[in-house]
């Protein structure tokens, strides 16, 4: 094709598009108003799988940077938007994926409209395929305008490039890069059995509900929930709840919660001194946090027990390398590697890897390259576990005074912290970091097990709300018993599913589903069922963002 | 953000197509050689435009050891940045200056790099607004095809003090070899071949992107205000991704300082000599990035204010050394520290001479480049907001002045911003907020 007829193609494909988006019309519902909360990247990538099969790849790398609010990354999401760079990659991205969906040897299984020819636009087509990931990709169906605008992209692109599937690459990277996709849309509706109320609209319900339970986008039964009304009743949320919930999917959405609560996503910016610790290789970094959350997906879904009792659980899962860490016996034939990596393993009683607490990724996560940190282990306790905010140390303070490991007075770091927590400024917030992070002392650095520092005994006694304990034990049995452990969590769920902290008002339902729930235990499923059920969950408070 | 939109000679492009003007896209928009000696576009006689960009090193310097004796030209190297003597002509050493809380709770390791990068420190450690790159960027950073270049030197993303608006940082990019495929690999034109052909798939790109932001109108009619500065900045995002496709498809204007370098090797982590390696891959990309015309705004951090920083088998990385690592009872300070504070000193001269190798005509890439160091305590082991070493190097085509040290006596850290803005060419009558608001640049070090 020549320069002069390409920049014909070109010029009348732009006037298309501008002739087409000033007149496109909202979004369906006629929206009262819009918030936006970015999709994560493994959001993004099972959004894009969902579409067109895991084969599609989405590259590592393209992550964009969360930040984190009130503990969760799911909060900060809420207040994110892309920077340039951002968008750059995002962009790229596009076109990597509309390349492979449009390859040759994927368009017959992904692509289901036949061009009557390939090198020419077919709107039909193209609007069919534009019609069909839309509806997906944009977790709702496109509005009139908008499948227009996308069918005028293939088109102008097909005569600009010179076929069809060049034409559908450029709609779909299009679509790719578009803020309804690359952001979870939720719109809201007036109430009609509350006037003057707004409510979330059953399309923004449906998202809402996924990403919660399952981490992902909306499949087409919840799709079709929407579309015949049934999300806005609350026996449709309450069937489609229960759907979530007994899907294998819902797995998924554990995992992603915990990741989040736990900070797991730290462990890319982890670093842990394999020259002092030599057991603590890259294989257990991925391990660790594959044991936490394969430990918490069997505690809450397969054995159905209470969240509070995953402080003082001992079962867990290990591998080779993991076991080499606690100092567990494996098998012999799972120290010669065996087919299946992962073992279930019960820590004996007595032993004090007991529990979260107990585990390598919370161990490691929470302390410096090459040592052990009693605050940064208390201070994580109080804030993830908990919802206590402790605040940063204050100007002029001189630690090096407290630190010097060298004084043979001061050997154990309970000794130098005591020195430390005698200066009244200190004293406030490391009384409440310190008695929880000493008894964990025990733990060094990378997780492993120890009773000396220094030459000297490490004395692992503690206290959390007056109650005292000898060592790890102790300290799991008092969190678990701690009441604020119920009620952060469940506002911790809350924040996660809303993308933002509750309000007064939604805390006060939240008190209730806490009561409802403490005779059957804090189990899971059943806190999400009670959460997403609840009217409060889908009720759009103002500002409230 | 107003959610106009500059009309470079960039973006013409996109107007032609729409409106359906003649098109002359195969020609060069500024047809125009170098002067002899390299320094200016001959045709019309202006120089080569200056850059900005920031270069952040955690945890300060020893106090005590640092600030010379006396101010203007002729004071003494003190010994602790003794590695920066090769450079001293071209750069100022700032000393005296601190960071004002004004009552709030002191975010330590990130208050103060927030005050000097925004001029605002918040009551919180989240809010975070736009930064000082970035206003320079808005007004000398226009019609290259990255609005600027973001990188660090030890692997963490999330160290990054570069921002437009509230909504979070640019992050960083922790591969130089990532970072060469963005420059140089698709979509880089040589600005020197003979040869131009505007790509047909960037084309259409371009137009995709543009279909994408016309959605704005749509969107932001029923969004909440907090939300819709969000949606607004990342359209901004999508019409940056524009113009740098619109840069891919209009003929560059030689540079014939522009070399594309080899792509490296790397090896990506928080040792020492890592880092080291990774500031130094990172430098060679920013100066050619710079010299063919890529960019005109970098940041560069060494790694996050909590520097993880460290040498092989030392138990504590520089940030809890600051903090525990004993004063020596001889000496008076902390021996490790110090001596992690002079590799400091050592890697920003080494960028500072990797800028002032890209020769142009008679000056060099630095000359017209103002590099603006800055770093989070002036005192790292007390979380101190007070005496804060700030450098600049480069005169930014002869806007400031070099070769001097300026000694404050306790003003506000953010007047070093405010006289480079000043020096750049911003009107603005003056930055920052609360008493880091200033409104009087060091008038002896602008030119």
């Amino acid at each position: 094709m020549n320069a002069r007829f390409r920049l014909w193609g070109l010029r009348r494909f732009a006037a298309l598009i501008v002739g087409l988006t000033v007149g496109a019309s909202a979004a369906p519902g006629a929206a009262e108003e819009l918030t936006f909360v970015r999709l994560t990247p493994a959001q993004y990538q099972r959004a894009v799988h969902d579409v067109f099969g895991p084969g599609i790849r989405v590259d590592e790398g393209t992550a964009v940077l969360g930040v984190r609010d009130r503990g969760l990354l799911a909060v900060g999401a809420r207040r994110s938007t892309l920077t340039a760079a951002e968008v750059e990659r995002y962009e790229a991205l596009a076109q990597q994926i509309a390349e492979q969906v449009t390859d040759p040897a994927r368009r017959a299984t992904l692509i289901a409209c036949r061009p009557a020819a390939e090198d020419a636009p077919d709107d039909a087509c193209a609007a069919r395929f534009v019609t069909r990931a839309g509806r997906f990709l944009f977790r709702r169906p496109l509005t009139e305008g908008e499948t227009e605008l996308y069918v005028a992209v293939a088109r102008a692109a097909a005569e600009t490039l010179g076929g069809y599937y060049a034409g559908l690459r450029a709609a779909l990277a299009g679509m790719l890069v578009a803020p309804e996709f690359l952001f979870r849309v939720e719109r809201s509706e007036p109430d009609p059995a509350d006037p003057g109320k707004l409510r979330l609209d059953a399309w923004s319900r449906a998202s809402r509900l996924s990403f919660f339970l399952w981490d992902r986008a909306p499949d087409h039964l919840l799709l079709d929930a929407a579309e015949s009304g049934e999300l806005l009743t609350p026996e449709g949320i309450e069937r489609q709840v229960g759907r979530l919930l007994a899907s294998p999917r819902a797995e998924q959405g554990v995992r992603a919660f915990f990741s989040d609560l736990l900070e797991l996503d730290r462990f890319a910016t982890l670093s842990i001194d394999s020259s002092l610790f030599p057991r603590f290789t890259k294989n257990v970094e991925d391990d660790a946090r594959e044991q936490t959350l394969r430990t918490v997906v069997d505690h809450l879904l397969n054995r159905n027990r209470d969240y509070r009792d995953l402080f003082v659980t001992r079962d867990t899962f290990l591998t080779p390398p993991l076991a080499a860490i606690y100092g567990a016996p494996l098998p012999r034939s799972q120290e010669l590697g065996g087919a299946v990596p992962w073992v279930p393993y019960r820590f004996p009683e007595g032993n004090s890897h007991v529990g979260l607490l107990g585990q390598v990724s919370f161990l490691a996560l929470h302390s410096h390259p090459g040592r052990s940190s009693p605050t940064l282990r208390g201070q994580a306790v109080q804030q993830i576990f908990l919802c206590r905010t402790v605040p940063p140390p204050p100007p002029d303070v001189d630690f090096s005074l407290l630190q010097d490991t060298y004084n043979p007075d001061h050997r154990t770091t309970r000794d130098r912290l005591a020195v430390h927590r005698r200066n009244p400024a200190c004293a406030s917030c490391h009384n409440l970091t310190d008695p929880i992070g000493l008894t964990l002392e025990v733990f060094d650095a990378a997780g492993g097990y120890r009773t000396m520092e220094n030459g000297a005994p490490i004395d692992a006694s503690g206290a959390l709300n007056g109650r005292t304990y000898a060592g790890p034990e102790g300290l799991a049995e008092a969190l678990r018993d701690d009441p604020r452990a119920a009620s952060c969590f469940i506002e911790r769920a809350f924040s996660y599913g809303a993308a933002r902290p509750p309000t007064d008002g939604e805390r006060a339902w939240l008190a209730d589903v806490e009561a409802e729930l403490a005779d059957g235990g804090l189990k899971w499923r059943a806190l999400m069922r009670r959460i997403a059920r609840h009217p409060g969950f889908y009720t759009v408070v103002p500002g409230a963002s | 953000m107003n959610g106009t939109r500059e009309i470079g000679r960039r973006t013409v492009l996109r107007g032609m197509l729409r409106g359906g003007a003649a098109v002359t896209v195969g020609l060069p928009v500024l047809e125009s050689f170098l002067n002899a000696n390299g320094t200016a576009y001959a045709a019309t006689g202006a120089p080569l435009p200056p850059c900005f960009g920031t270069w952040f090193w955690g945890l300060g310097l020893i106090p005590n050891h640092w600030e010379p004796a006396i101010a203007g030209p002729d004071y003494e190297m003190p010994e602790h940045l003794a590695g920066l003597q090769p450079i001293r002509s071209k750069m100022n050493l700032f000393s005296g200056m601190q960071v004002f809380l004004d009552g709030k709770v002191n975010q330590n390791h990130y208050s103060g790099a927030q005050g000097q990068a925004t001029g605002i420190v918040s009551r919180n450690g989240g809010d975070y607004s736009t930064s000082i790159d970035t206003l320079i960027g808005d007004h000398i950073g226009r019609g290259t095809r990255f609005r600027s270049l973001e990188v660090t030197c030890d692997g963490d993303r999330s160290a990054s003090w570069s921002a437009r608006g509230s909504s979070g940082l640019n992050p960083s990019e922790t591969s130089p070899l990532a970072l060469y495929a963005r420059i140089f690999g698709d979509g880089f034109r040589d600005p020197n071949l003979a040869e131009f052909q505007p790509d047909p798939a960037v084309m259409v790109r371009h137009s995709v992107l543009s279909a994408v932001s016309e959605q704005r109108r749509k969107l932001m009619s029923s969004v909440s205000a907090t939300d819709r500065a969000r949606l607004d900045e990342y359209f901004s995002s999508v019409r940056d991704l524009e113009q740098k496709l619109a840069f891919e498809l209009d003929r560059p204007a030689p540079l014939p300082a522009c070399r594309v370098p080899e792509a490296g090797t790397e090896e990506i982590g928080a040792l020492v000599e890592q880092v080291e390696r990774t500031h130094r891959q990172f430098a060679r990309l920013l100066a050619h990035a710079m010299a063919c015309g890529q960019t005109r705004i970098f940041n560069l951090t060494m790694g996050s204010a909590f520097s993880r920083l460290r040498l092989p088998g030392e138990v504590n990385a520089y940030h809890a050394l600051t903090h525990e690592e004993p004063i020596h009872p001889e000496l008076g300070y902390q021996p490790g520290c110090k001596w992690l504070a002079e590799r400091m000193m050592d890697f920003f001269r080494e960028f500072v001479q990797t800028l002032d190798g890209v020769q142009e005509g008679e000056g060099t890439l630095l000359d017209r480049t103002v590099v603006f160091a800055f770093t989070d305590h002036g005192e790292a082991r007390m979380h101190s907001m007070k005496r804060y070493p700030i450098l600049t190097a480069g005169s930014g085509g002869g806007r400031m002045k070099t070769g001097l040290h300026v000694a404050a006596e306790g003003d506000a850290a953010t007047r070093v911003g405010f006289t480079i803005q000043q020096a750049l060419g911003l009107v603005n009558g003056s930055w920052g907020t609360e008493s880091n608001q200033v409104s009087r640049p060091f008038t002896e070090v602008l030119a």
